[in-house]
This record gives C-alpha cells, structure tokens and sequence, in this order.
C-alpha cells in the first residue's frame, strides 16, 4: 500500500515554505531530495564511526570498513551484480563513465574503430567519448531520434557494425523521459561483438535494474538521484572486462605492494578506487537502496506512471504549451516550452509560487538542437510528489502567462 | 516582499514583446557575438560608429529570456546617438546597479530608463540575462572578436 503522507514525511525538507508558498519540489532529474533515515545515517558514522577504511586495525577503522563493504553488498545485489568485484564506487556517474572511456577505451578502441551513441545522451555520456575519439582516431557516431524522442531503432540496426566497439545508451533520458529498449539493444550490439555501457542517472530510482538480465557489460548511476548523497555513484562493470582494463587513477588502496621499480595493482574492486573514498556517502547510498527497497519498485512505478499521467492530460489541456518529448516509453518528465514565455522567465515565475522545476538544456545541448529550442522547462517527479504539487505548477504557468499577455 | 512584477516590469514585457532595434544594421563597422552557455541565450550586436566617434546606429539580434531581450533593446535606446567615448561609464554604471546592495537606489538621472532593470538584484540566477548585452556590445566596442559571456 502506497502511503504518500508516510513518504513525505520520509523527507524533513519537503516541509517548508518557499516565498510564503509550500515547496512543490519538481526538480527530481536533476538531484532528488533525501529521506531522514540516509540523513540519520551519514550523521551517525560521522558521530560514531568515522575512520579511513581498509587501514586501520582500530575498532572505529573496523566498523567503518564494515558498514563501507555492507553498502557495496548492497549494491550489488540491487543491481543484481554477478559479485561484489563488479561494484566500483565513484564520484558519480560522470566519473563512472570517464573511467570507462579512459581505462576500457584506452586500451581497446583505437584508429578506425567506431563509438555509437545516441542523439539523446547526457553531456556526460557524449564528451568522454568524444575526447576519447579525438585521442585515438576513432569515430563517434550518434543513433538519431524522431519527433516523440525515441531513438530510431532501424538507424542503430544500421549504424551498428563490426568497426561497433562501444556503444553508450542512457537507459531513461532526463531532457525527455524516454526509457529506450537497452535490452534489445545490448542483444544487438553483442551479436556484432561491440561492448555495451547503459547510463543509468536517470533511470535507476524508478525502475528495477538487473545487470545480467539485461546483460550489460557496464551499468553507471549516481547516488544522489536515487535518495542518495551527492558526490558517490557506481559502476557496475562485468567482472571478465574489467579484469582487463588498467587502473583510472593511481595512489593509496589501488595496491597490493608498491616499490620504486614496480607496483602491483590491488584486486578488484579496489584497483578502481585510487585514494580515500567517499566513505559516509557509500553508507548513505547503501541506505538510500534499502529506502528504495522499503517501498518497492512494483509500488513506484504505479505512482509514477499514474502522477505523469495526471501531469501529461494537464499538459496536453494547456493552451500554448508544446511538450518535448512524448516518448511511447516515458517516465517521470514532463519537459516543455510555452508560446509566450521563455523557459528561464518561467523557472523565476514559479519559483516564487514555491514551485521548484528545472529551465535550461538539461545537460542535453544536442537534444535542444533537435527540437529547434534554446531551452525547455522540465517538472521531473519523484514517489514523494502530489497531484495537488502538480495542480500548482499549471496554476504557476497560468500566471506567467498572464504576466506576459 | 519583492513582487514578481517588480522584475517584469510592463516596460520589460514591452521591450521582450516589441524590442527596439531589433534585427541586422545595414551599415555597421563593428559587431560581436554574446553567449549563455548555462541559459542557451545568443546574441550579435551590431554597431555603427562614425567618424566623429558617435554611435550612430546600433542594433541586435538572438533570443533569450524577456530580460535578455529587453535589456538589449533598452541598451541599444541608450546608447544610441551618444559618444563612443562615453560608453565604458555606461557600462559600468549599468553594471554597478545589477550587482549593487538592494537598498541602494539607482541612479535614475543617469540610467534613465535603464533603471527599470534594478529589479534583477533579488534575482541573482538572473543577473548575467541583464548583463549579456553589456558585456556584447563592449566586444564589440573593443573588435575583441571573442564571444562575449557572462559566466
């Protein structure tokens, strides 16, 4: 049973006025906000367990190293990860996908060999790539998208090729909405050998994720858009590929000895976590998953459809406003331009109705230039948002556009 | 409490609706591009200098938010006809009232109609919308021939 009053309670920071108006919180794409029991437990380690991991034979250096390690259990098992080896703990996705594109793309893409990604992917998801392109002379090539923003799948039937050695999808995209078909498209590219990473930013706090169902060889998110701390994600990686890349980052926990001459790398996944990690956000994220599972992704998803839903018939009802992004396959976003007022006039307007929504590119320029627009407003939901958060920010839009009548 | 309508003033919505001097001069000897890159807002100014250093013309084009436009539009009525010379004041002038403490009053003698756009002071997100025509048209000013930005 899905009890919102429980959920909003869940989050202290939800309850408060913005300009005399309760907060209506619709930014949830571009960071979510935390339930008490993630705040409880950062505040406690650093109340009671705070030490380095992996180091010290003290007790707090023990407990600390325990409840570290638990987290990556966790992990692993909601992500279904084949072990705990497969589970990299990064700043992010950003930097998830970097050390794919430097220590997987280092060593085996090279001069001729083709990156495929798609015209929906996060910056994030496109400039490693193309950085990478330009180090070794391969090329990057982009899955194009139709007018609802879904990827054409015959375009990546197409593009995809033996010269195919990555290709990088993000599974829910946060500009559009669009969830797109990895599973087929991990099949697909694994036919022809190519390597497959799926950005999972967007995706991972709204829909259940198993990396060997979907049987993909990288799988990155960040923490923080999943009830989480910011400054923590993972990477996901098969155990077999990841074997063979060569560290990201030398220092301090990548190793097992270390003298002038030589090194020798630690075992995974240690060898991908050069230097003191983010400790308190790893066991801040460990609880942020089992707050996800407490609720149940069968329950989130219910909500989430049924709240877009509501939003979308709102939407489709409002004079003026041209949705971006009306993907078959969407959830959570709702991205939109109006005739009459430009995106970031709209994000000050509503914003002193209390209401809390994004206006700008979205991290997504590419996307932007599809549409032919500078910038969209995007309201992004998340389990803890109303119908009545919902009613305010149309309200919100009335009164922009009464502004500039 | 600052009112919304304190920042969209109805001579802001006039100039976003209507801007003046909007499109390309015909005649210009000077001209620059100016960019958000966080808000998406482009651009170019066009001007015109004669020889006795007047600014004989100026114009612009792109698109922004109401405030990047009216502000454009309300810098091109500013500045047009007066001296080149004289701009850099301006400029600054302009640029002191934007960041400046929110109880200090502008300086209407010498903003003129500029003044109106005090009013993005409570809105620090909005501040570079006001500014990016400024920091233009002094690109232009100098023939940096860099792409102005206000980050």
């Amino acid at each position: 049973m899905f009890d919102i009053e429980k959920i909003r309670g869940d989050f202290p920071i939800l309850n408060q006025e913005i300009y005399g108006k309760p907060l209506a919180y619709l930014d949830n794409a571009a960071t979510t906000q935390k339930p008490q029991c993630v705040i409880d437990t950062v505040s406690r380690y650093y109340e009671h367990d705070n030490a380095n991991v992996h180091r010290g034979v003290h007790a707090l250096s023990e407990r600390a190293t325990a409840d570290y390690e638990a987290a990556r259990k966790t992990v692993a098992s909601f992500f279904n990860a084949r072990s705990e080896r497969e589970v990299i703990f990064t700043r992010g996705t950003t930097e998830a996908i970097n050390l794919i594109a430097s220590s997987w793309g280092g060593v085996h893409i090279k001069a001729g060999d083709e990156v495929l990604i798609t015209h929906m992917e996060h910056h994030s998801n496109i400039v490693p790539w193309q950085m990478l392109c330009d180090r070794v002379g391969a090329t990057l090539k982009v899955v194009p998208i139709n007018d609802h923003g879904e990827l054409i799948m015959d375009a990546f039937d197409t593009l995809l090729s033996e010269r195919t050695k990555l290709v990088g999808v993000v599974h829910m995209s946060n500009a559009l909405g669009t969830i797109n078909p990895v599973e087929y498209m991990i099949e697909k590219a694994h036919a022809t050998g190519a390597v497959v990473l799926v950005d999972g930013a967007q995706a991972a706090a709204h829909l259940a994720v198993d990396v060997q169902e979907l049987d993909a060889d990288f799988y990155v998110t960040s923490a923080h858009k999943m009830y989480g701390p910011t400054g923590v994600g993972v990477l996901i990686g098969r155990e077999t590929i990841l074997e063979t890349m060569p560290p990201y980052q030398g220092g301090g926990d990548m190793i097992s000895m270390v003298t002038f001459e030589k090194t020798e790398y630690n075992n995974l996944p240690y060898k991908f976590e050069a230097g003191t990690p983010h400790i308190a956000g790893v066991i801040g994220f460990g609880k942020a998953i089992e707050y996800i599972q407490s609720i149940g992704f069968d329950a989130i998803g219910k909500r989430e459809k049924e709240l877009l839903a509501y939003a979308t018939a709102k939407a489709e009802a409002f004079d003026g406003l041209r949705q971006i992004g009306t993907a078959k396959e969407k959830a959570c976003v709702l991205s939109f331009v109006l005739d009459s007022v430009h995106p970031h006039d709209l994000g000050t307007i509503v914003d002193r109705e209390g209401v809390a929504i994004r206006a700008g590119h979205h991290c997504a320029m590419p996307v932007m230039q599809f549409f032919n627009v500078p910038a969209t407003a995007r309201a992004s939901f998340s389990i803890y948002n109303t119908e009545a958060e919902v009613d305010t920010l149309f309200s919100a839009l009335k009164k922009a556009q009464a502004i500039f009548a | 409490m600052f009112d919304l309508r304190d920042l969209y003033l109805q001579v802001i919505v006039d100039h976003n609706k209507a801007p003046r001097n909007f499109g390309k001069l015909e005649h210009y000897n000077h001209e620059a591009d100016g960019y958000n890159p966080l808000c998406g807002d482009k651009l170019h100014v066009y001007l015109d200098v004669n020889d006795g250093g007047i600014i004989e013309d100026v114009s612009f084009e792109g698109e922004g938010c109401a405030i990047s436009v009216a502000s454009a539009s309300l810098m091109t009525e500013a500045v047009k006809g007066t001296p080149l010379s004289g701009f850099q004041q301006k400029f600054d002038t302009f640029q002191h009232m934007v960041t400046s403490d929110l109880e200090e009053h502008p300086d209407e003698e010498q903003l003129g109609k500029l003044a109106v756009l005090a009013g993005v002071r409570e809105f620090p997100s909005r501040i570079k919308c006001a500014v990016l025509c400024w920091h233009t048209l002094k690109s232009a000013v100098e023939d940096s021939h860099q792409v102005a930005k206000t980050e």
